[in-house]
């Protein structure tokens, strides 16, 4: 055994809680922002302890939205968010599993052809390809929609790669198994291959969800109604407005509804969330 | 690599890779084609003709010292994030992989900014150093600083590196820490029974047998000091004040967006997608080399 001595370990606690503290310091202001009164944070007077404004400030935020330009309640762009994270995670996951299903368990002309065009994508973030993209979207009539937010968002590989590594490790015996019951590639798929990808699918879910929620330039982009916009959107017009004008308590509360949906997941299914991290940048 | 057991089908597996292929085609290689096209074409100023130019809007760009400014401020950028990040997240990494009493509370404690969005890790920042109603400013102040991220570029640049530093800790910290555990317990017992200190232990063994992870962290922070930084910087300084934090995605969107000059955004894009390309390749042979090694 490496010997630990008492100092040593109680150094490592001491730093750990600093980090903590670092890491956590900016959303603990920004929970003390949102229950506190406008005026006092506008004077430069914000206290550090939270203040009696919580509920009234959270229902506005929620229910009501901004007094000023863009007045959208955020449970509104909360839902939008939610549509399209969800449309990216589960329809990225849908049409990979299955072209991974048809480049793993069939031989047919072009399987490699195919697979590479797949695979090249994986280079390129949609960052780069912006304005091309918009243009096509709005050649398709998809600009406010939900099908324009995240489609091209699904044009991706990293899924497709995922589940073809996964499926060359199924032992082939089971193939040979299911083919003796009688079962045809639909009856494998949904009866064995389905099951054993459950882990695999639930890990890459938690990370395409975050990914899809936390989507900022693309919805920037091509919502152009309020009614559309999502929360990472909303937030950032809340304080397009002069300065003296934004409503401080209601961005932190805002800003605080953005980070809970995708913080939880991480939280709540912490194992999921490394093991598809992990898995994802190999 | 094939597998040996297979199904026998004309129709079945081109039904199966035609939604991909489909979506891949539409929203991916088609904008990529005409972000090329469109780079070599230069259009005049009422859009009524377009004329092929060549190379003329890339060497437009390179005799740009606003475009050779925001390469060599893009790459000082990723750099700054990158080594902060990294060291903040392997120092705090090196302590979690302590036998400590709570480790694991330690790690779910520090995991969670990944899942912040990086335009509410702006808005939190810049309500924490807002030169006028911000908590951190007023220490700032009072420690005799003349603290403006909005007016001074240099100090709206080192808002924009730490915000986007804090948000890569945790990511770096899962990665590290996973790095620290895979090294074998063995190897560091044996240079304490040959009398190394911690430190010295730290720096002789585990440091060199961290470099794969170091390497591969260093190129992912890059390109997510590169692409990701996009919303950090639009909700905190929108690239002001000046250029000072226009980075080149940046760059891109506030050019598009003045819908000027289409031949010289696409040119950007496309000049865009071999950097990334480029870093991609070096990731891919470093990770073939892990494998062998």
């Amino acid at each position: 055994m490496v010997e630990e001595e008492g100092f040593q370990r109680y150094l490592a606690h001491i730093i750990l809680w600093i980090g903590i503290a670092i890491v956590a310091f900016p959303v603990y202001l920004a929970i003390v922002a949102s229950t506190q009164d406008n005026a006092v944070i506008a004077n430069g007077q914000m206290s550090l302890l939270p203040g009696g404004h919580f509920l009234e400030t959270y229902y506005q935020t929620l229910f009501v939205g901004t007094s000023g330009s863009t007045r959208e309640p955020v449970l509104n762009m909360m839902l939008n968010s939610l549509v399209m994270a969800l449309l990216i995670a589960v329809g990225k996951i849908a049409i990979s599993i299955i072209s991974a299903y048809a480049i793993v368990y069939f031989r047919f002309p072009f399987r490699m052809a195919i697979f590479w065009i797949i695979f090249i994508t994986l280079m390129l973030p949609v960052e780069v390809r912006i304005y091309p993209t918009y243009k096509i979207v709005a050649d398709l009539h998809l600009l406010d929609s939900y099908a324009g937010l995240s489609l091209p968002l699904i044009a991706s590989a990293t899924a497709t790669l995922l589940f073809r590594q996964f499926f060359m490790t199924v032992p082939d015996e089971l193939l040979e198994a299911s083919r003796i019951d009688g079962a045809g590639p639909f009856r494998f798929f949904w009866d064995t291959l389905l099951p054993l990808s459950r882990t695999n699918m639930a890990a890459l879910f938690v990370i395409l969800f975050i990914l899809g929620w936390n989507q900022y330039l693309w919805p920037l982009l091509i919502t152009t109604r309020d009614d559309m916009q999502t929360i990472q959107v909303g937030i950032r017009k809340m304080i397009t407005t002069t300065d003296a004008l934004t409503e401080w308590p209601v961005v932190m509360a805002t800003a605080l509804l953005a980070m809970l949906p995708p913080v939880f997941v991480v939280v709540v299914m912490q194992k999921l969330f490394v093991r598809g991290l992990v898995e994802t940048e190999k | 690599m094939q597998k040996q057991a297979i199904f026998q089908s004309k129709l079945l597996p081109y039904a199966l890779v035609a939604p991909q292929l489909a979506i891949v085609l539409v929203f991916f290689y088609w904008p990529a084609a005409q972000a090329v096209i469109q780079s070599f074409l230069l259009q005049d100023a009422f859009g009524l003709s377009t004329s092929f130019v060549w190379f003329e809007n890339y060497l437009e760009l390179f005799k740009d010292p606003a475009y050779f400014a925001a390469i060599i401020r893009t790459f000082a950028f990723s750099f700054a994030i990158a080594v902060s990040s990294l060291s903040f997240a392997l120092l705090l990494a090196v302590m979690a992989d302590k036998p400590l009493r709570g480790s694991t509370l330690y790690r779910t404690l520090l995991i969670w900014p990944y899942a912040v969005a990086p335009p509410v890790v702006g808005v939190l920042w810049v309500f924490m150093l807002h030169p006028s109603l911000g908590v951190l400013s007023r220490y700032l102040r009072a420690m005799g600083v003349d603290w403006n991220p909005l007016l001074d570029g240099d100090q709206a640049a080192a808002l924009i590196i730490l915000a986007a530093a804090w948000k890569q800790i945790s990511y770096n910290f899962l990665f590290f820490l996973a790095g620290l555990q895979s090294i074998p317990k063995s190897v560091i017992e044996a240079a304490a029974i040959d009398g190394a200190r911690p430190m010295r232990r730290f720096w002789t063994v585990i440091f060199p047998l961290l470099s794969p992870t170091i390497f591969f962290l260093l190129v992912i922070n890059i390109v997510y000091a590169f692409f990701d930084t996009f919303g950090i910087i639009d909700t905190m300084t929108r690239g002001g004040p000046g250029k000072a934090t226009e980075t080149l995605v940046y760059k891109v969107y506030t050019d598009g967006l003045l819908g000027g000059n289409l031949g010289s955004s696409a040119a950007q894009s496309v000049i865009l997608m071999v950097i990334v390309v480029v870093l991609t390749g070096i990731q891919f042979r470093f990770v073939e080399r892990k494998v062998t090694y």
